[in-house]
């Protein structure tokens, strides 16, 4: 199960790399979504899958998931959402007044 | 315990300054900040007997036991004199600059800094931890940059000031490194307990490495050649900015440190060579350029840089005494250092007051506009002839007594064999004597061309007048000190230079003569013979220098260290900014290549130098077609991502990776991450469609990068993902730590609460996790203000800029 995710991973990793790369604004924000997915993936794999029951005491299982990745997850996703939200709406208002969503262009470099 | 204290006052009376300058009258502050350097002089005073019969003073507080630095506070006789220089000075330079600087200056900040320098000046001194003493060592080149760049509007005083930082603090660090290796060889940082273990380091092989570093660094300081550039463009302070630190303390604090380590590096040979050498080559090369200069001030700078260079080599010849059977033939070298050092204070302070005063009343002190002063001026002039006459060596004034135990020095090194210096002995004495030669002929140019002559009125805007009474007293105490010193030197000599010499040859406590009695005339002898020699041929010299003036537009005497100075910075910039622009090319790509390329290199480098780490697929958990199914879903989904046609397909796959993530956290037993997950993926998704509304369709814009590109970044790309995946394999075969996970797992006991996520979020992590909310927070308020603002008209575009 864990070599299967991380070859998951190694995919997403892959796939946001190629999109942080490229000089459109948008495939920009994507690339960073999609990294922040793989890196959720990565800390949860690191802890271990599926050993034991879900980090409840109520479950009264003898041995439970580790639940440190998580806590560590939980505040990644939040704060993930955070600079999207915010990148998104600087990319937006990054056209309303350039009107243009090209990196290369937006530093003043002409069409190549 | 008070002289820790006294270092603390200067910097709390600094700090104070701010509080009560808004509240103070200008005319008052100066006063104010009078009283500092006077209660400590006064306090210091009262060490004088107790210190010349032998008691030092210590006090320790512990400031980093664990790493073995204690702010340890040292006195003995050497501190002493120059804490007495520090404050006494300074006493009389803020008196000086009570009546020298306008109201309407910025006085705050001047004191403050002033106050600044003279706590750092006295941290110097007084440590004896010697990482305490680098870092007060730096404070003064930083306080003395900050007064150097006090009229900042003005070009040349930050040029000044920038050479000074960039100099001093170059050649202080390297004094650091070389401490690090003293502290290495000795195993402490206490200056004492290295001059304890003095004899036994010099077999170490860091011996000789720390001591040119450590050379470096008071060379520097003490404007030695060829690090002396600095101090003449130091003069764009206000003129007791340079009377206090560019002539009588700072300067003179790599001197202290010399002879504060000469008993742990005296006996060698590469110490005495390398500290005379330079000291005479400076003193030679600053007497001969301080004849040519027609700024007074920039004259006064380079007669101190010769002045401290005499000093530089009677300490350097001084230190054989360690070596040698006779150490008293060589121990007067020392003595005529320490000597002249305060001489130098009194006679070069009162220069340094006079040229302030016909600057501050005339307007220029431009040689070749000056002259006629006498009668104008009758009290600078004589201030400024007991200066100029002591620091030509004529009786009967300070200069005199000291400058002839300077030839004597001098001329016992011809006689000496050691280190079988053999003939080369001769250019000592003929050096100083040159030097001499030179130092006499400018301290004419300063007396005469100033006061004698005739007044040209017509190069004069102001009228000229004699400085007022208060701006007189500073100067005149320090001229009748010139003149006390020379009838009483041996007042000076047993309570001031006694215990200094004790602390520089401890071994030698004991020796008869160590302080020799010093006398205005002993016969006729080679140096009294050379002193009138140099009087003789140095009038001839400075009536005739008209006729030989033409040396200075020859190389190699026009040559200066400047042009060299200037050139490297400019050539530095140059190519550093060369260097920078053909990386930082501004487009975002390039600078994510970087990183990319550094993580390859480390963490894939990393991985292939370690050998011997293999990939355990034995703890794997099993996996159901469910799971696998989806897994797959997502490889799909995140390749199709790249050839997504359209925004709206790349969106909803994105969409469709974190939903999956979200299944996945349910099999992964992460109740909390899946439903966070899923929340938030509906509101990223719904986010994204209501900004790509107003977003262009990327078809049109995104030019098709060409297929090179495309195919570096499709390469980067492979690379850095394969990289990962195999460093997250390497990792999850191979656990090298226990979890610590069974911690958290006693959190109904620990944080009363059963959901051991929630308990780490809001109990164990809980400050992490209010930050987070400060965070989302911020960003809220990034996306309401970018959203509300409005562009305002005649707002220039981007583009434009």
């Amino acid at each position: 199960m864990e070599t299967l995710v991380t070859l998951l991973i190694g995919i997403l990793v892959t796939v946001a790399v190629y999109l942080l790369l490229s000089r459109n604004l948008i495939q920009f924000i994507l690339g960073t979504a999609i990294l922040s997915h793989a890196v959720h993936l990565l800390l949860i794999t690191m802890g271990g899958l599926k050993k034991g029951a879900a980090p409840l005491l109520g479950e009264n299982a003898t041995s439970y998931t580790d639940a440190l990745p998580h806590a560590l997850i939980l505040t990644a996703i939040v704060i993930n959402f955070a600079v999207t939200a915010f990148i998104l709406v600087l990319a937006y208002r990054t056209y309303r007044e350039t009107k243009t969503d090209d990196l290369h262009v937006l530093r003043g470099f002409k069409h190549e | 315990m008070t002289i820790t204290v006294g270092i603390f006052i200067p910097f709390l009376a600094a700090a104070l300054i701010p509080l009560v300058y808004k509240r103070l009258s200008n005319k008052y502050i100066g006063w104010l900040v009078l009283i500092v350097p006077l209660v400590l002089f006064i306090g210091l005073i009262k060490y004088i007997p107790l210190v010349s019969s032998g008691k030092q003073f210590d006090h320790t507080i512990p400031w980093i036991p664990s790493l073995g630095i204690y702010f340890t506070t040292y006195l003995d006789g050497l501190s002493l004199i120059f804490g007495l220089l520090i404050t006494g000075i300074g006493t009389l330079v803020i008196l000086y600059s009570i009546y020298y600087l306008h109201e309407r200056e910025a006085l705050g900040r001047f004191y403050a800094y002033l106050l600044m320098f003279m706590g750092a000046m006295l941290g110097v001194v007084f440590s004896d931890n010697i990482l305490v003493l680098y870092v007060f060592w730096e404070l003064t080149s930083i306080s003395s940059f900050l007064l150097i760049a006090f009229w900042y509007h003005r070009k040349q005083s930050r040029y000044g000031a920038q050479k000074s930082i960039l100099i001093t603090v170059s050649g202080g660090v390297s004094m650091l490194a070389g401490f690090i290796m003293l502290s290495v060889m000795a195993n402490s940082f206490s200056v004492r307990d290295l001059l304890a273990l003095s004899g036994e380091l010099s077999d170490h092989s860091l011996f000789i490495p720390a001591m040119i570093l450590l050379l470096l660094g008071a060379l520097t300081k003490s404007a030695q050649f060829p690090f002396h550039i600095w101090l003449p463009d130091a003069m764009e302070a206000p003129t007791p900015v340079s009377a206090y630190l560019h002539s009588a303390t700072m300067v003179k604090a790599g001197i202290y440190l010399i002879a504060r380590f000469t008993p742990v590096f005296g006996g060698e040979e590469l110490w005495l060579y390398i500290i005379s050498g330079v000291g005479l080559l400076t003193l030679l090369w600053g007497s001969f350029n301080a004849v040519k200069q027609t700024d007074l001030k920039a004259l006064l700078a380079y007669s101190t840089v010769s002045q401290l260079g005499l000093i530089m080599s009677l300490i350097g010849v001084g230190s054989a005494a360690l070596k040698d059977l006779e150490p008293i033939i060589y121990t007067q070298a020392t003595f005529a250092a320490m000597f002249h050092l305060i001489n130098h204070s009194t006679f070069k302070g009162a220069l340094f007051m006079v040229v302030g005063i016909v600057d501050h009343n005339l307007g220029t002190r431009d040689i070749r506009r000056l002259g006629g002063l006498i009668s104008l001026m009758p009290v600078s002039f004589t201030i400024a002839l007991i200066g100029s006459f002591s620091m030509a060596g004529l009786p009967p004034f300070n200069g005199f007594l000291s400058k002839e135990m300077f030839f004597e020095a001098m001329l016992n090194v011809r006689q000496s064999d050691l280190f079988s210096i053999g003939s080369w002995g001769v250019i000592a004495p003929l050096i100083a004597w040159v030097a001499s030669l030179f130092t006499f002929v400018y301290c004419m140019i300063i007396v005469f061309r100033t006061f004698l002559g005739k007044h040209q009125h017509d190069k004069i805007e102001r009228k000229v007048q004699e400085g007022t009474l208060g701006i007189l007293i500073a100067p005149s105490v320090l001229a009748i000190l010139v003149v006390g010193i020379f009838f009483y030197p041996n007042l000076v000599g047993k309570y001031l230079l006694q215990p200094a010499m004790i602390s520089i040859y401890p071994q030698y406590s004991g020796l008869d003569g160590l302080t020799p009695h010093i006398t205005a005339w002993h016969g006729v002898n080679n140096a009294l013979l050379m002193t009138i020699s140099v009087v003789i041929l140095g009038g001839l010299m400075y009536k005739f220098l008209r006729y030989w003036q033409g040396l200075y537009t020859i190389p190699p005497f026009r040559w200066s260290i400047d042009t060299l100075y200037n050139s490297v910075l400019v050539q530095t910039e140059n190519v550093s900014s060369r260097v920078t622009k053909t990386y930082m090319t501004g487009r975002l790509r390039d600078y994510l290549i970087y990183i990319f390329l550094f993580f390859l290199i480390t963490v894939g480098g990393g991985w292939l130098l370690a050998d011997g780490i293999e990939i355990n697929f034995a703890n794997d958990a099993p996996i159901s077609t469910y799971e696998l199914l989806i897994i797959l879903a997502m490889m799909i989904a995140g390749i199709s991502i790249i050839f997504a046609k359209s925004r709206i397909t790349a969106i909803l796959l994105n969409g469709v990776l974190g939903y999956s993530i979200a299944i996945l956290f349910v099999f992964f037993r992460a109740p909390d991450l899946a439903l966070t997950q899923t929340v938030v993926e509906s509101v990223t998704t719904a986010l994204f469609l209501l900004c790509f509304y107003f977003l262009p369709e990327w078809k049109k814009i995104t030019s098709t990068p060409p297929r090179k590109t495309k195919l570096l970044n499709a390469l980067i790309a492979i690379t850095i993902g394969t990289v990962v995946t195999i460093i997250a394999l390497i990792v999850q075969g191979n656990k090298m730590f226990e979890s610590i996970a069974f911690y958290f797992e006693d959190a109904y006991r620990l944080a009363g609460g059963r959901n051991i996520v929630n308990t780490i979020l809001g109990d164990f992590r809980a400050f992490d996790t209010m930050l987070e909310v400060v965070v989302l927070f911020i960003a809220g308020l990034g996306v309401y203000t970018l959203i509300r603002l409005k562009s305002e008209k005649g707002d220039k575009a981007v583009e434009d800029q």
